[in-house]
């Protein structure tokens, strides 16, 4: 348990640093942005509490903000994302129950579940901060369009992770 | 009231959502006032002392191009110089100046955070109170206007950068001196927008585009841009034009913020004689 609570709060400190030093400062043909801090709620494991998911989801949008000037936008994409994500799953999967304290990984999932879920979180959450950061619908589609483009490079990235994560455990 | 207790609890988890995205939408929309809090702030001390760390190590990779900036700069701070004239008058004149006082006072600062790509985009820089910034000056380099300090804690400064939905800058076409409004539209970072320009001023692309100094944040004539396309949109009566930008945002180090003796006083008069009533 305790190993657990402290490999999360590795990932959790790590994905900060990227996100906030490297993935800040890049930009893809001029405003489409990866967030791959999400990865911190994906992979979180299957029987969290879902309280503690909101959270874990609230502090880790609030520390993204704090360092990148946008106030509350971060927080409420990743609170609503985390609210999503019992219904998300539930959704998608065929097998009901997991393993107690298994977490979403290439090593208990086949890949095309694990991109399934990862694109449909990581679009719910850019979504809502895309809108969050323009404020209007008024250029409704170029919004979506953005955020679209966003989460396949997220998705890309988070994919990346998920192999990382699994390998240790394969060499066992 | 047994019942609601527990209806809360049967969709605590709902209600939580709830919760913290009521507290979420509190800090967006409380920092959407002028004032942004203090919590939520790369200002603030914790934040603005980590990017300071990381912007020393980034600036060693700037360093060529600052330096090349830096002897542009002198070069032709020395061609101003007194010593750069040849003297034709045998005759020696000497007098007290007091024709000029000193209007505008620059301090230099580094940028410690900077963004391009969102709606609004924000600058930190490394000076504050400690150096005499205040709220409300304007931030330049020589290349062009950059923006306008919006916060400021003892160490360090957040300035709204020009990308950024509230900033309008009043400026002017250099040559002939018709003013009108300098705004952001999304996305092109390079470009910037000028309204307001009466169509029938005759414009070419090229022309370079000054401030006007009519506000009292920037000093008259720092350099913006090249005008690159101009239309009348449709719906509209007045002239756009796209300006390109001289100073690219995404490679900021080094800015001065723009200090004005005489602003405050200007925005005194110029606020009693809008608001006051007139009679005669």
């Amino acid at each position: 348990m305790q190993t657990l609570v402290i490999n999360y709060i590795g990932r959790f400190l790590i994905l900060v640093i990227i996100q906030i030093f490297v993935l800040n400062n890049i930009q893809i043909s001029g405003y489409i942005n990866p967030f791959l801090y999400v990865f911190f709620i994906l992979i979180l494991p299957f029987d969290t509490p879902k309280n503690l998911l909101l959270v874990l989801a609230f502090v880790l949008g609030l520390t993204i903000d704090m360092f990148s000037d946008t106030p509350g936008m971060h927080t409420s994409a990743t609170v609503f994302m985390a609210f999503m994500r019992p219904g998300v799953i539930r959704a998608i999967s065929i097998k009901k129950d997991f393993e107690s304290k298994s977490f979403p990984g290439l090593h208990n999932m086949d890949a095309s579940w694990i991109a399934t879920y990862s694109f449909i979180m990581i679009f719910l959450h850019h979504t809502v901060l895309f809108f969050l950061e323009i404020f209007s619908l008024n250029d409704f589609f170029s919004t979506i369009w953005r955020s679209l483009l966003s989460s396949l490079i997220t998705l890309v990235l988070v994919f990346i992770s998920f192999l990382l994560e699994s390998k240790p455990k394969s060499r066992r | 009231m047994r019942n609601l207790l527990n209806f809360i609890v049967k969709h605590q988890f709902f209600f939580i959502f709830l919760g913290l995205q009521v507290i979420a939408f509190t800090i967006l929309f409380q920092n959407n006032y002028y004032h942004r809090s203090f919590f939520v702030n790369s200002a603030n001390h914790l934040t603005g002392g980590l990017y300071s760390k990381y912007a020393d190590v980034s600036d060693y990779f700037h360093l060529k191009d600052i330096n090349q900036q830096l002897v542009e700069e002198n070069k032709t701070l020395i061609q101003q110089t007194p010593y750069s004239y040849l003297k034709t008058d045998q005759q020696v004149f000497q007098h007290e100046d007091t024709i000029y006082k000193r209007q505008y006072e620059y301090v230099n600062a580094r940028v410690i955070n900077n963004s391009v790509n969102r709606r609004n985009n924000y600058i930190t820089l490394d000076k504050g109170q400690t150096y005499g910034i205040e709220q409300d000056m304007g931030v330049i380099t020589p290349k062009g206007v950059i923006g306008i300090v919006k916060d400021v804690s003892e160490n360090f400064s957040s300035v709204l950068s020009l990308l950024h939905r509230d900033v309008r800058i009043s400026a002017k076409i250099k040559k002939n001196e018709h003013i009108g409004t300098i705004l952001w539209d999304m996305p092109d970072y390079r470009k910037v927008t000028m309204q307001d320009i009466p169509p029938h001023v005759e414009v070419l692309a090229g022309d370079t585009i000054i401030t006007s100094g009519y506000s009292n944040i920037f000093p008259e004539g720092i350099l913006i841009g090249t005008v690159e396309d101009y239309q009348v949109r449709s719906g509209e009566s007045f002239l756009t034009l796209e300006v390109e930008l001289f100073e690219d945002f995404n490679n900021l180090t080094h800015v001065y913020v723009v200090k004005n003796f005489y602003g405050k006083e200007q925005d005194l008069l110029e606020f009693h004689s809008r608001t006051e009533p007139v009679y005669w």
